[in-house]
Parts: C-alpha cells; sequence; structure tokens
C-alpha cells in the first residue's frame, strides 16, 4: 500500500480496503527501515497514529473531508504547534511552536494525518540537502547522490515511497528541483496563493509553498487544500482558488506552449535535452503546439537571485537573536556578544554565507549597485515572461542542467553549486508558478521538465502535467531498491 | 569588487555575526566570488526600468483596526532562553 497514490488512497479508505492506521503504521515500519536516507528530522509516531486513529472514527461517522485519513509529511520549515520545528538549523534545535502555518491548518482540516517534518537545507538555503544541521540526505535513486534542494527531505521520502505527498517551499527552485532529481512531481504555484504565515522566511518576496507527490493529480489533491487567501499573510492574493483536481481532465488540444532558446543551449545536458524532445512529442500527440520564444534577460535570473535572496535573508534572520526563542550562546558577556556568538553558534556555513552578503549589498554606498539593481532586472526578467505570454499559455524547459550530481560534488564552490537553479530561479524572481514532471531517466537517474505557467494558471499547468502522465509513465518509476 | 578581510569584519559586525579569525579570508573570497556573479548585471542598462517592488504588483492591505489576537505571553516565552515576571532577560546593557 506504499506504492498507492492518494487518489488510490482515498477509493481504499472509503471502500475499507484498509484503514488510516493500518496505512500509517505500514509507512510508520518504513520510514523506520529506511532512516539510512535520512528524509526525515521528526517523526512522531504516537502523535501520527492516535491522528490516523480519530480519522478512522470521524470515517465510520461518516465524515469525508477531501484527505481524511491521508498521511502527509511537512517541510520542517513550517510551524507546528507543540512539534518541533527546526528549518534544518542547529538555531531552531529545540524550538516548539506555539502555533500552525496556515498551511499546516488547512491540511489538518482537511483531514490528512502528518507522520512528521521532513529534512531540508538549513533555512532552505541549498540545492542539495547538504546544508542541514542534521546531515544530508541521500537520493533514494543512488545513496551516493544528493535529492536536491532545499526541499530534499520531501522529495527523498515521497520517491522511497515513505508518505505519498509532502509539502515544499520553493525560493529558487527548491520544490521543482529535488522533485527532478527524485523523480517525482512538485508543483510551485504563483506568488501569494498559499499562505507564508507560519512558514519560516528566507526571502520573503520569493518564498512560495508548494505540494510535492507521486503525480499531478495528488500534488492537485494537496493543493486543492492548501492555497487561498489568508489574512494573517500580508502579500496572501485575495482571489478565488481554481478547482485544481477538477480540471485534470480538460483537453490539451490547441495549447500553445512556449519553448525558450536560452533553456535549450549549452547549459543544458545533451541527454536531458533529449528527453525533452521526446516528451515534446507526446505533447503534441495530444494536441499541443509548440512555439520558440525569446526570454533574453534569462542569463541575468542567477545574478540578480544571488542578489535579492540573499539581501531578504540578512534581513529576515535578523529576527535570531539569542533572546526571544532559538539558540542562545553560552555566558555571554555583553548583549553584543550574545547577538554574535548565538548566531555564529546557531548559523551553518551556507546560511552565514549569504547573511553576509545580503548584509553587504544592502550596506550604505552599495544599496543601488545591487540591491535596486538586481529589483530592476527583475522586472526585466518578468517582463521577458509578459510578453511571452501574449503569444504562448505557458513554457517549457528543464527543471535543472544536469540529473542529481554526488554528495561532496559541489560544496567547495557556492558558485557552481548556484547554477544548478539557473532553469527554476526565473520563474520566482517573477512569481509565477512553476511544475516539474518526471520525464525520463538519463543513466538510471530521473530528470524532469518544467512548465511555467501565467498567474494563477496553477490548474493549467497541473491539467498538462496530467495529461501528460495519462500518455507516459516516468512519474510511475521507481528507485531500485524498493519493493 | 574584491571583498578583504576589512570589509568581511565590517559586514559581519553590522550582521550581528562573529566570524572565526581563521576563516575570514575563506569568507572573504567566497563574498568576491558570488558578488563578481552579480557584475554581469552591470553590462544592462536599467536608467528606465523601475524597480520592481512585488512580483503581482499588489499594494499593501489594510485591515480594519479591531483587536483580534488575545495575550499570548506565556506560550511565547515559554521557548524563550531566559525571561523572569513576564520580561525577556539579556545581558545588563545600563550600568
Amino acid at each position: 500500500m506504499h506504492k498507492d497514490t492518494i487518489a488510490t488512497i482515498r477509493q481504499n479508505l472509503a471502500s475499507g480496503q484498509y484503514s488510516s492506521t493500518e496505512l500509517c503504521q505500514h509507512l510508520l515500519e518504513r520510514i523506520a527501515a529506511h532512516k539510512d536516507i535520512n528524509a526525515f528530522i521528526e517523526v512522531n509516531a504516537e502523535h501520527a497514529l492516535d491522528a490516523a486513529g480519530k480519522a478512522d472514527e470521524r470515517r465510520a461517522a461518516g465524515a469525508a473531508e477531501p484527505l481524511l485519513g491521508v498521511p502527509i509529511a511537512h517541510k520542517d520549515i513550517f510551524c507546528t504547534r507543540g512539534v518541533r520545528t527546526t528549518c534544518g538549523s542547529r538555531m531552531l534545535e529545540n524550538f516548539v511552536p506555539p502555533y500552525n502555518a496556515t498551511v499546516v491548518d488547512k491540511l489538518n482540516a482537511a483531514g490528512s494525518v502528518s507522520l512528521g517534518k521532513t529534512n531540508m537545507d538549513e533555512f532552505a538555503m541549498g540545492s542539495s540537502n547538504e546544508n542541514s544541521y542534521f546531515g544530508a540526505v541521500a537520493n533514494p535513486w543512488d545513496t551516493s547522490r544528493v535529492p536536491g534542494g532545499s526541499s530534499g527531505g520531501s522529495a527523498a521520502a515521497v520517491a522511497a515511497r515513505l508518505v505519498p505527498a509532502t509539502t515544499g517551499t520553493d525560493t529558487g527552485g527548491s520544490i521543482r528541483q529535488p522533485a527532478a532529481f527524485c523523480g517525482i512531481t512538485g508543483i510551485k504555484p504563483t506568488y501569494g496563493r498559499v499562505s507564508r504565515y507560519g512558514m519560516i522566511a528566507f526571502a520573503s518576496s520569493l518564498d512560495q509553498g508548494g505540494a510535492m507527490a507521486t503525480t499531478a493529480e495528488d500534488c492537485a489533491l494537496l493543493l486543492d487544500s492548501m492555497a487561498g487567501f489568508d489574512e494573517n499573510d500580508s502579500t496572501s492574493i485575495d482571489q478565488p482558488v481554481d478547482d485544481y483536481s477538477g480540471e485534470l481532465n480538460n483537453s490539451v488540444k490547441g495549447l500553445k506552449i512556449g519553448l525558450p532558446k536560452q533553456y535549450f543551449g549549452s547549459d543544458l545536458s545533451a541527454a536531458i535535452a533529449d528527453t525533452l524532445q521526446q516528451a515534446i512529442a507526446e505533447l503534441t500527440k495530444l494536441g499541443a503546439t509548440f512555439i520558440d520564444i525569446d526570454l533574453q534577460n534569462q542569463h541575468l535570473a542567477v545574478p540578480a537571485y544571488y542578489v535579492v535572496a540573499p539581501a531578504e535573508c540578512s534581513s529576515n534572520l535578523s529576527r535570531f537573536d539569542g533572546v526571544r526563542y532559538g539558540h542562545r550562546c553560552a555566558d555571554p558577556v555583553d548583549l553584543e556578544d550574545l547577538y554574535k556568538r548565538s548566531r555564529a553558534e546557531g548559523f551553518g556555513r551556507e546560511v552565514k554565507r549569504r547573511i553576509l552578503i545580503g548584509t553587504y549589498a544592502l550596506s550604505a554606498g552599495y544599496y543601488d549597485a545591487y540591491y535596486i539593481k538586481a529589483q530592476k532586472i527583475r522586472n526585466l526578467i518578468s517582463q521577458d515572461f509578459t510578453k511571452a505570454f501574449a503569444q504562448v499559455d505557458m513554457i517549457l524547459g528543464p527543471t535543472t542542467p544536469t540529473p542529481a550530481f554526488k554528495l561532496n560534488e559541489n560544496t567547495s564552490d557556492p558558485v557552481a553549486m548556484y547554477l544548478n537553479d539557473i532553469f527554476t530561479i526565473p520563474a520566482n524572481l517573477a512569481g509565477l508558478p512553476g511544475i516539474s514532471v518526471p520525464c525520463g531517466l538519463v543513466d538510471n537517474l530521473p530528470v524532469g521538465l518544467q512548465l511555467v505557467g501565467n498567474y494563477f494558471k496553477e490548474a493549467q499547468l497541473l491539467n498538462v502535467a496530467h495529461q501528460f502522465q495519462q500518455v507516459t509513465d516516468w512519474h510511475t518509476k521507481m528507485p531500485a531498491s524498493i519493493t | 569588487m574584491a571583498v578583504d578581510a576589512k570589509v568581511v569584519a565590517q559586514i559581519a559586525h553590522l550582521a550581528r555575526l562573529h566570524i572565526d579569525e581563521n576563516l575570514v579570508t575563506e569568507y572573504a573570497s567566497e563574498m568576491t566570488r558570488v558578488l563578481a556573479l552579480a557584475e554581469a548585471m552591470d553590462d544592462v542598462d536599467t536608467d528606465n526600468v523601475e524597480p520592481m517592488a512585488h512580483p503581482t504588483h499588489a499594494v499593501q492591505r489594510l485591515r480594519e483596526d479591531a483587536v483580534k489576537e488575545t495575550g499570548q505571553r506565556d506560550a511565547f516565552q515559554a521557548i524563550a532562553p531566559a525571561v523572569e515576571g513576564g520580561h525577556y532577560l539579556v545581558p545588563q546593557v545600563i550600568e
């Protein structure tokens, strides 16, 4: 039953094939047996089984919430009341939030059962999950390789069939890139579509929560319950949410898809380019047409991102001061020492690096040259997309330039690591929705195609991804070790 | 723009972040490399481009000025490193 999708689980729970308690018990045993992947920071079996038991009782009494009794897991960036929330950092090693993130509340209200909290790069800063204070996560397809990041634990847990779906967050590709590396489906909605309340902030103008699962259909089922306006998030968008699962079966016929020439250049491995050509052929058979487009400022996305994201990170992370919550150093001699040593001990290397870069970019004399310049470039990148969407319904390209790389392969060079997100960052800078869908295997490692839609076109992205998954079976492929 | 050890020290102070002496040079070289990446933006004329403030150009939403949240001081202070009588404790600031 660990291979069942949420769509199947819902049917099986409804028909009584198995109970939520039986399913959760089975998955908890699998999680314990796959500790070597290190996908979870916290597993709360007692809490999960209690919730599953209640879900079973509620079902027996006639309740039928959309995800009633369905096991999921939350990225450890989402605050969970009474359950430790670390954000992958020593700073929050013992942090037990007094409140739930809105996403957690909404998924609880939909009836889901959380099995635990998934591993991640510290404060979501990373593309390999090697920056977690709680250790690296192994890619279930090849445990000598990274699962991607920052939602690496969420992706690895789904790929290893430890849980059917997980929440993730995406600031520069942190849902889509690990989804591609682990052979699963992951959607980053439009900026503001999913509430950021209780989602620990990294770069507030880019951060967006989303869903990760084996299929687009399951992502739709999760997003149906996650999306929506939240008055507790000042950047939440107050407009109706589409019926994501209801639009999955729309026809793709007549859909116009743009192929940016910048996404098919020398940055892309030839083998991934081949898988994309096959995907394009499949979508053509379904009735989509393809148009070459020009996103001329794409090469500036990584440079702009590595100014904007560190700048916002340095500002957001100033809240960790050793005073109100989080790590505090021992025996501070004065207040400055308290701040400086608590932060030095609590934050890891990559987080410190980004705080320094961001502080530099925002400091007197450099603000215009770096931050304002990057925000102007961001506008140009956004305008490229606006022009493209006058011509096409969505844009197709690779999610990543290569399949999953080896652990420790890119840790010595931050810039090499940053370039992994070359194809995912543009959608974050423009605030657009994007989805990564498995589209092939290269050297027995999964790779993903990325679809980027216009604002609030999540339903269309999920629809096209679902239709693609009706005629291909890449999303059903599993690591050889999974039986 | 090359970042040297002195700049790292200044910036680390602004960020209230203690940096180990033996890592200052490494941070300087990493910062230099990341900032060099950002220099690609210098080739683009952006004189007539507005800086982007919000992806969907939303404006700040205002809410009614009404009391909604109830006091949660005890819950929040239960997770603080040091509190006393409802106050957060820090090393003495005023002699």
